[in-house]
């Protein structure tokens, strides 16, 4: 009884995951994409959970649901035409493009509270524990915990000068290459602009 | 309880979120979405991780999970900056528009 439970439950979960990327890759506006790449980064969640992996559920939600999709609507804020916005912005409360995800999310609800109260996993043999990750991370793994720590601060320098500001970047630049590279950069939004 | 059967489903999930992502790679133009599509590929490929993590009651899975997402962090990040910087230059996230290099 236990077991189809855990197996209904891990299908509609796999269902909505599979039906959310499919119409996020097939929307054409970039903010309908991204709440069905948070529908799918939640059932991807409740997956992980199932398998007895809740340190990495956590993650998921917390990383890809919470961080990178905050980077994404930044962008897709900061790339934002101004004199359409107010017309763009009144589309978007319309209900056809939240009622697809707002429905999907529903569907993710509704499996994942009798998941949790139903204490399906935290008995089972196969929960790996974020005690045990830990351990893993800073055990025979140190070496990836080093790693990362050195591309997060590569991607973090690379992404503060490849997006820098252009009217910062003209000043300070004494070799030849380089302020070219930069008067590249910096007089093309002017002329868009006027 | 989890059984060998549904670890292969896990696995056969994952490879059609992989294929999904990668459709969407291919057939977008789109910069925003071909990067929303790179993060479902990186995301298919921690749940492979996750899979086999479990099946063997190991914590290295969650390990790999934990490297994959730092690199697709860092990944959009860059590709982000990137996006912007295209913007800039062209008024327009349509990769077609770099293809200068053709000739």
């Amino acid at each position: 009884m236990q077991d189809t439970f855990f197996l209904v439950i891990f299908y509609v979960t796999a269902a909505v995951a599979v039906l959310s990327t499919l119409l996020m890759i097939s929307r054409l506006n970039a903010v309908h994409g991204l709440l069905y790449l948070i529908v799918s980064s939640l059932s991807l969640a409740i997956i992980f959970y199932l398998l007895g992996a809740p340190f990495a559920a956590a993650l998921e939600v917390i990383i890809y649901a919470g961080a990178i999709m905050i980077l994404f609507v930044f962008v897709v804020m900061m790339l934002n035409m101004g004199h359409k916005g107010v017309e763009q912005e009144r589309q978007w409360l319309k209900p056809g493009g939240w009622i697809g995800p707002g429905l999907l999310a529903l569907v993710l609800f509704a499996v994942f509270v009798p998941a949790l109260s139903g204490g399906l996993v935290s008995t089972g043999p196969r929960l790996v524990s974020a005690k045990a990750v830990g351990i893993a991370l800073f055990g025979p793994y140190l070496l990836v915990v080093e790693l990362a720590s050195f591309l997060l601060l590569a991607g973090l320098i690379g992404a503060y000068h490849i997006a820098r500001p252009p009217e910062i970047t003209g000043d300070d630049s004494d070799s030849l290459t380089s302020a070219r590279h930069h008067d590249d950069i910096a007089i093309e939004p002017l002329q868009g602009a006027g | 309880m989890v059984d060998v059967a549904l670890i292969d489903h896990v696995f056969i999930l994952a490879a059609i979120l992989f294929c999904l992502g990668l459709v969407g790679v291919l057939v977008r133009r789109n910069i925003i979405f071909m990067l929303i599509s790179m993060e479902i590929m990186l995301n298919a490929a921690g749940l492979a991780f996750i899979a086999a993590g479990s099946a063997w009651g190991q914590p290295d899975g969650q390990v790999m999970f934990l490297a994959v997402v730092t690199l697709g962090a860092a990944e959009v990040a860059v590709a982000l900056g990137l996006t912007l910087l295209l913007f800039r230059r062209y008024q327009s996230v349509d990769v077609d528009n770099l293809k200068e290099l053709r000739g």
